[in-house]
Formats: structure tokens, C-alpha cells, sequence
């Protein structure tokens, strides 16, 4: 706790306010966005603004559609309406990396580590030459020592997820979405990989869009916390966080920290006792 | 008794040999219908070097690798084109399951009334029968295909024929293998049928069939056992080709 002043926006009614989106400019903009799976309204007329070079979580209770949200920014579900813009730009224009949840359906077996890193490069056209030295200048950057001549299986579960980080990292990406990436870990390799991806995010500052089922994570890495409601999904709160980097396990005990985890939680129950 | 592991196969062939040679030596089977271990090898040794039976081995060979050739160029493009729409492949599986499951033996006659006499006939038959199994297991290996994979393909911006061609086609393979596999056995039943009754003048079939009519046991032992090794043989040569290529797979 540095001033004694909570930090956070404490009610938002919608997303547009509150000082994470105040200071800094706008990278995501989503308006009227609908979504229905058969018979359930998942997102209805739903507005949110992402901004620029911040680490922001997604939380909410189960099955509200956190993940969904990132799927349809990240193009990989249609929207049934609405619009998804990327500094004015539509996602076919921009270079984005994903991150899913199953590393180990995610990375293909059959090329050795550097290979699925190369992939994209790949498909953009580069030669070959350039798409390794893309590659090694990422593994000097991030210091990774993996030995990426090792097929995917030969791997650790941890050390797949930071093949398949990298691979979304090579295209030096505007945005990057994780979903759910440390939650198939034990706690031991979540606890590296969270502090994996904090250097990686200090690193490059790419805006980072993270999806997590867990408050402690969701909190010690975000700048900015998106607390959505039960579904239809509404933005229940959008919370700021700004302890310093590197955050370490201290930074899991400091006052604000908990403050802020409390402040989530809340409105978490207050969200998942409606109904 | 883990150094010991790697000659544990051997007990099940030294035992059956041991059984065998007690058999014969304490005459409880007519020595003419089972000859001794010996007499067997013998026949499949000289048979095997100077002998027809090394002509007839290869003959089966030729025909089961042609056989399986034909369907494998058959049926995997056409699994891969089945199974790359969920909804066209849900329209001929019936067809593909009902003679699937028709004994290949049933349709001899047909083939013989369109191919006549001869290699043509046996091989096929031997390919008709290959290609619905390797075309069954292509096409579930492309629909199984993970979906996640693909999505990840998707989202790195690959065109539908990239997906294919660096995805699904690769995500199909061991599933491929696997209908090679039981395709090539098939393949081989057949032949060797084929050659039992389809006026054949070589083959292991007929080697078999001829050895019983004169009588000559051990020549037909020898044969069996031929016919035996070339099943295994080719079953092992496919696992390791698969080992080498798919090196992925069940893992």
C-alpha cells in the first residue's frame, strides 16, 4: 500500500470509465456485440473498451463467457452482431498471437519445438533464414533454455506452454490472448509460468488479454482486472491494479494486493449469489 | 529379471517347439499327419533355397504388395476427400460398412465373371477388400482430427489448404497406418485363399493346397509357416515404417 487511497475503480457502470481506461488510449474496441449459443444469451449488446500495452484479466463466474469474449475477439468464434476494432482496424489487418488452454492439442507433434515456433513465419512467407533468426532473436530476448530441437512430447507440460507463448510471440503481435494457459499446470510450473509470462510482458508491453478461473493469478499479473457478470455477460467491474514490476511472491502478501483481491471478490459473490 | 525381459518371447516358441517334438516323439498324433519339428524345417530350408516354395513366396508377396498398393492409391485420397466433410462421409458409410463386412471370399465369383482366370482376379479382390478398410480408418483419421490443432492452424492465419496439408493430413497418418496395417493383413488372406481355388499354378495358397493333396506334411507345414512369417513380416515392416515417420504417435 503506497498512499492509503484505494486505486481501484470501486462501481462502473459500463466499460468506458474508471482510470485504467482514463490514462492510457484505447487498443480493443468492442461495440453492440451479441452472442447466442442455441438458447442462451451469452453476450447481448455488449460495449468494452481494452487499452493499449496493459496485461488485462478476464474473470467471471463459470460458463459466463470468458473465454467466449477472447474466442470472438481473437476471431476464432463468429459474432452473431456488433463490432470488434483494433486501433480502428479490423482483426484481419493486425498480427495477434493466441494462446490455448491445451498446449498439448494446441503445438504440432510433428515438428520439433523451433518448428511450431516458426509455423506462423511460415505461413506469412518468410525464407528460412529470416524465420530462424526471428526465432533466435525471441529465445536471446525471452532467455529461454529450452532445447528446441526436442519434439513437443519430449517436453515438460510447462516448457510446451512456453513453446506454444513463443509461437504467438514470434509474429511480434499487436495483442496477444491467453486462455485459461497455466490452469492443465501444476502449481510449482504455474508459479515459473507466471513469472515467464510477466517477464515476457515486461519485455515487449504488448497489450495482453488473459483469461484466468484463478483471483490470485488473475490479479498478481493484471494491470486491469474485467470482472464480468453472470450471463447475458455485463462487465461487473473493471478493476485497476497497479503494484510495481517485477511482482514476486511478496507482492502476494502486501496490503494493496489483498485489498484488491478482496475488492474482486466481492463482486464476484455479489455476481455469482445473483439469481 | 529385467535383463531377462527382452528373451521373454522366445519362451512361448521354445515351449511350443518342446510340445511339438514331445508330441511327435511319444507318437500320440500319426507321425504322417504331424511330422517332427525337424523333418518341418528341413522341408522349408531345401524348399525355401532350392525348392518351389521360395517361388511361391515370392509370388504371394508380389500380389498382397500389389494388392495393397492399388487400394492404399485408392482408397487414401478418397478417405482424406470422405472425411474432410463429416456430412458427405455420413452418406456412403453404410454402403462402406455393409461390404466392409461382406467376406471378400463371397465376391470371387463376380471378379472371376469380370476378370477371368488368372492375377488379375486374385489381386483384385485382395485390393477390393484392402481399400474399404484403409479407406474407413483414412477417413476417421481426418475426422478425428483435433479440433484444436486445426483452430490453432486457423488462428495463425493458415488457408483451408493449409490446414489440410500441414494439419489434417498429419493428424491422420497414424489413424493411415493403422488401416495399412490391417489392409496388407487382409490383403495377404485373401491372396492366399485366392490361390487355393483360383486355378492358381504357384502362390503360398497353392503350395499349401498342393502339399495336402500329395500328401507331403512337411511341405505343407513349411508352406504355413512361410505364409506365417510373410503375415508378421509385413505387420512389423508397416510398424516400423510407422515408427519412423509417425514418430508421434500415442504420445
Amino acid at each position: 500500500m503506497l498512499d492509503g487511497k484505494p486505486t481501484f475503480a470501486t462501481s462502473v457502470p459500463a466499460a468506458g470509465s474508471g482510470d485504467c481506461i482514463v490514462r492510457n488510449a484505447q487498443h480493443v474496441t468492442i461495440r453492440g456485440l451479441s452472442k447466442r449459443f442455441a438458447d442462451t444469451t451469452i453476450y447481448e449488446n455488449f460495449d468494452l473498451d481494452l487499452p493499449h500495452g496493459k496485461l488485462i484479466s478476464v474473470f467471471g463466474p463459470n460458463g459466463c463467457g470468458k473465454s467466449t469474449l477472447i474466442n470472438m475477439i481473437a476471431g476464432l468464434f463468429p459474432l452473431d452482431a456488433g463490432e470488434i476494432l483494433f486501433d480502428g482496424k479490423p482483426l484481419s489487418e493486425i498480427k495477434f498471437g493466441y494462446v490455448f488452454q491445451n498446449y498439448r492439442e494446441a503445438l504440432f507433434p510433428w515438428l520439433r519445438a523451433v518448428g511450431n515456433i516458426e509455423y506462423p513465419l511460415k505461413l506469412m512467407g518468410l525464407p528460412r533464414a529470416e524465420r530462424l533468426r526471428k526465432v533466435e532473436q525471441l529465445v536471446a530476448h525471452l532467455d529461454v533454455k529450452i532445447d528446441l530441437n526436442l519434439y513437443p512430447y519430449q517436453l515438460s507440460g510447462g516448457q510446451q506452454q512456453l513453446v506454444s507463448i513463443m509461437r504467438a510471440l514470434v509474429v511480434e503481435p499487436e495483442i496477444l490472448f491467453l486462455d485459461e494457459p497455466f490452469s492443465a499446470l501444476d502449481y510449482e510450473m504455474t508459479l515459473f509460468m507466471r513469472a515467464q509470462l510477466q517477464r515476457i510482458f515486461m519485455e515487449t508491453a504488448t497489450t495482453t488479454v488473459l483469461v484466468s478461473h484463478d483471483l490470485e493469478e488473475a490479479v498478481y499479473l493484471a494491470d486491469c482486472i474485467l470482472l464480468l457478470s453472470r450471463r447475458p455477460a455485463r462487465v461487473a467491474d473493471f478493476v485497476h491494479y497497479q503494484a510495481a514490476r517485477p511482482r514476486t511472491d511478496r507482492t502476494l502478501s502486501e496490503a494493496e494486493f489483498v485489498r484488491v483481491k478482496a475488492h474482486c471478490l466481492d463482486i464476484f459473490q455479489r455476481e455469482v449469489r445473483k439469481r | 529379471m529385467k535383463r531377462l525381459a527382452p528373451y521373454l518371447p522366445v519362451v512361448g516358441v521354445v515351449g511350443l517347439l518342446l510340445i511339438w517334438a514331445l508330441t511327435v516323439w511319444t507318437r500320440m498324433v500319426d507321425p504322417v499327419l504331424l511330422p517332427s519339428p525337424a523333418a518341418t524345417f528341413r522341408a522349408m530350408w531345401t524348399g525355401m533355397t532350392s525348392g518351389k516354395l521360395g517361388l511361391d513366396f515370392v509370388k504371394t508377396v508380389e500380389r498382397t504388395i500389389a494388392a495393397t498398393a492399388i487400394a492404399a492409391v485408392i482408397a487414401i485420397p478418397l478417405g482424406i476427400l470422405l472425411g474432410s466433410s463429416e456430412k458427405l462421409y455420413r452418406s456412403v458409410e453404410f454402403v462402406i460398412d455393409f461390404f466392409r463386412s461382406t467376406p471378400a471370399s463371397a465376391m470371387f465369383p463376380l471378379f472371376l465373371v469380370l476378370f477371368g482366370v488368372g492375377d488379375r482376379t486374385k489381386i483384385s479382390v485382395a485390393a477390393f477388400g484392402a481399400a474399404l478398410v484403409i479407406l474407413f480408418n483414412v477417413a476417421y483419421g481426418v475426422m478425428n482430427a483435433r479440433k484444436t490443432r486445426i483452430l490453432a492452424a486457423k488462428v495463425m492465419g493458415a488457408s483451408p489448404l493449409r490446414v489440410l496439408t500441414d494439419v489434417t493430413l498429419l493428424e491422420s497418418l497414424p489413424q493411415t497406418f493403422v488401416g495399412m496395417r490391417n489392409g496388407v493383413s487382409l490383403a495377404l488372406v485373401i491372396i492366399v485363399v485366392a490361390e487355393m481355388f483360383i486355378g492358381s499354378t504357384d502362390g503360398l495358397g497353392q503350395r499349401v493346397f498342393e502339399a495336402q493333396q500329395l500328401f507331403e506334411m512337411p511341405d505343407m507345414y513349411a508352406a504355413i509357416f512361410a505364409a506365417g512369417a510373410l503375415g508378421y513380416g509385413l505387420n512389423l515392416m508397416f510398424l516400423l515404417v510407422e515408427r519412423r515417420f509417425v514418430h508421434w504417435s500415442g504420445k
